[in-house]
């Protein structure tokens, strides 16, 4: 009982890292990444279990925020899904249409699984992207919190 | 009914390539760049986004580069390139309570949690033209203040936490409608309804929450909640089963508040509408927030008695890719419908005439 509650808390863990990882690599660009596999200096090989496609996903909202969901409209994404030599298969779907993005997110995402490469590329590129994204979150911040306002409410008539 | 007609392909060909030496303009004059429109002219590449219900800035961008500024052109160019492209899925839910907030204020309560923040806006400048701006110049240097860690509540669970606000609705989750699917038909419910608002035009929607504000429907709103900034995008592929996300998006955000003076049925109590769209898109937010409330009169049990309350004329007619369809191809040849028209209408004088000289002749 203990063992299977172990593993699925580590299963639970490793979708969680996977989640972020996927996550900081969807917001990051195809030039970074280009870049950030570069440096690795891993040259993987993989095949395409499905090479990059663009298509959409129909962003839904809520009414009021938090009732009756409903169909916005659409955003472009673009997917792919390889398969490194290791036999892990990485999936990439990030919002846009940059085919190489996809790619490389979805390289990424296999190497990331990997036992032997995924620390030290957890280490080396996402970490550092994610810190990067996180910063520009907070510039944006500071200068949105600039314009925070105080209005004083006047009295108005006759007395 | 218009026909077919045959030949002008050399006469149509030249009229594209004198359209596309305008588009250009002056070439001593430097060529507009895609990129220059996405970063300066980027409330219109949001108006044609959630007009075009595509979120893609840089297709955005191209569309109003092509279409010479022509916004509606550029909501039409965009509709036809999502027709070409697959749907991978649906996203879940988008949580704007969890927005990265670049602005957000409240016109009902001064002092709401998080505070007022105006964020970019053209709100209380005096309206005059800047001239510095016909010249090159460097905009001033932006401030800067600690950021708030404060979470930010949405200003209805105010309202919604003491009892006077509409019960909130169901969640309809397992049979949400798409207009992009299935025709729209009578009565339409209020996910419909919100998906039809969310592409419709700007000014339709501005129009008709106009009309009900000046008395056309009996609207009393107060803008509850206004908000605009990125959101993540989140969805669920089949192949890995669990959450991603995707990127994020920008989006504004407004919940009108009405108050509602009950029916036979229904306490006196709050209503409210709601207005959701891609990018920077305030007025639209607003206007559209107010006509969903109109909208939500037969549910409330009141009568139908104005335009913007009246669900098969707004939804039939807010689309501008529709309207100016139908609208435009008035240009199309319609000579043969026209000559029907004009040899009835000649005979009809010649009848009409014909009988007023026999009738004078029996007079006389």
């Amino acid at each position: 009982m203990q063992q299977t509650i172990s593993i699925i808390d580590s299963m639970c863990h490793g979708t969680k890292s996977r989640k972020f990882w996927m996550g900081t690599l969807a917001r990051t660009n195809a030039k970074q990444l280009r870049q950030a596999l570069a440096n690795l200096d891993l040259a993987p090989e993989y095949d395409y279990l499905r090479s990059p496609e663009i298509g959409m996903t129909m962003v839904r909202g809520r009414a009021g925020g938090k009732g009756q969901q409903f169909n916005l409209g659409e955003m472009t994404v673009t997917r792919c899904s390889v398969k490194i030599q290791e036999g892990f298969v990485g999936h990439g779907y990030v919002a846009g249409r940059d085919k190489i993005h996809a790619e490389l997110a979805a390289v990424f995402d296999a190497l990331l699984q990997s036992p032997k490469h995924g620390p030290m590329i957890f280490e080396s590129v996402i970490d550092p992207l994610s810190r990067e994204q996180k910063e520009k979150r907070r510039e944006q911040a500071t200068k949105t919190a600039a314009t925070k306002v105080n209005f004083f409410t006047m009295v108005r008539g006759e007395d | 009914m218009y026909v077919a007609v045959k030949g002008g392909e050399k006469a149509i060909d030249n009229a594209h390539c004198l359209m596309a030496e305008e588009r250009r303009g002056d070439t001593n004059i430097p060529e507009m760049t895609v990129s220059q429109i996405l970063q300066q002219m980027r409330l219109a590449v949001d108006r044609v986004m959630s007009e075009g219900s595509l979120y893609d800035p840089a297709l955005a961008a191209l569309a109003i580069k092509q279409s010479r500024g022509d916004l509606v052109e550029a909501v039409f160019l965009l509709r036809a390139y999502r027709t070409t492209l697959p749907r991978f899925g649906i996203s879940n839910p988008i949580d704007t309570s969890a927005m990265h907030v670049r602005r957000r204020i409240s016109a009902t309560f001064k002092d709401i949690p998080g505070g007022q923040i105006l964020g970019p806006t053209f709100d209380y400048t005096h309206r005059l033209l800047d001239f510095t701006l016909a010249a090159e110049s460097e905009p001033r240097p932006v401030q800067t203040d600690i950021p708030d860690e404060a979470p930010m509540p949405r200003v209805m669970d105010i309202l919604s936490a003491e009892g006077l606000l509409e019960q909130k609705e169901t969640d309809g989750e397992a049979n949400v409608g798409d207009i992009t699917r299935d025709p729209v038909t009578f009565p339409a419910e209020r996910d419909i309804r919100l998906q039809n608002l969310a592409r419709g035009d700007e000014g339709f929607l501005l129009a008709l929450g106009y009309s009900s504000q000046r008395g056309f429907g009996d609207s009393h709103p107060f803008a509850g909640e206004i908000r605009m900034g990125d959101v993540a995008v989140s969805m669920t592929p089949e192949e890995l089963g669990f959450e991603i996300e995707i990127g994020d998006i920008t989006i504004s955000e407004c919940e009108m508040v009405t108050s509602f003076t009950g029916s036979k049925t229904e306490l006196p109590k709050f209503t409210r509408g709601y207005g959701l769209s891609f990018g920077y898109c305030e007025r639209k937010v607003m206007a559209m927030a107010l006509v969903d409330r109109s909208l939500q009169t037969r549910e409330l049990g009141g009568d139908i008695v104005a335009p913007s309350q009246d669900e098969e004329f707004v939804l039939s007619h807010s689309d501008n890719v529709e309207a100016q369809g139908f609208v435009q191809h008035l240009k199309l040849p319609h000579y043969v419908d026209f000559q029907a028209d004009l040899i009835m209408m000649r005979s009809m004088r010649e009848e009409i005439l014909k009988q007023t000289k026999a009738d004078k002749k029996e007079a006389a």
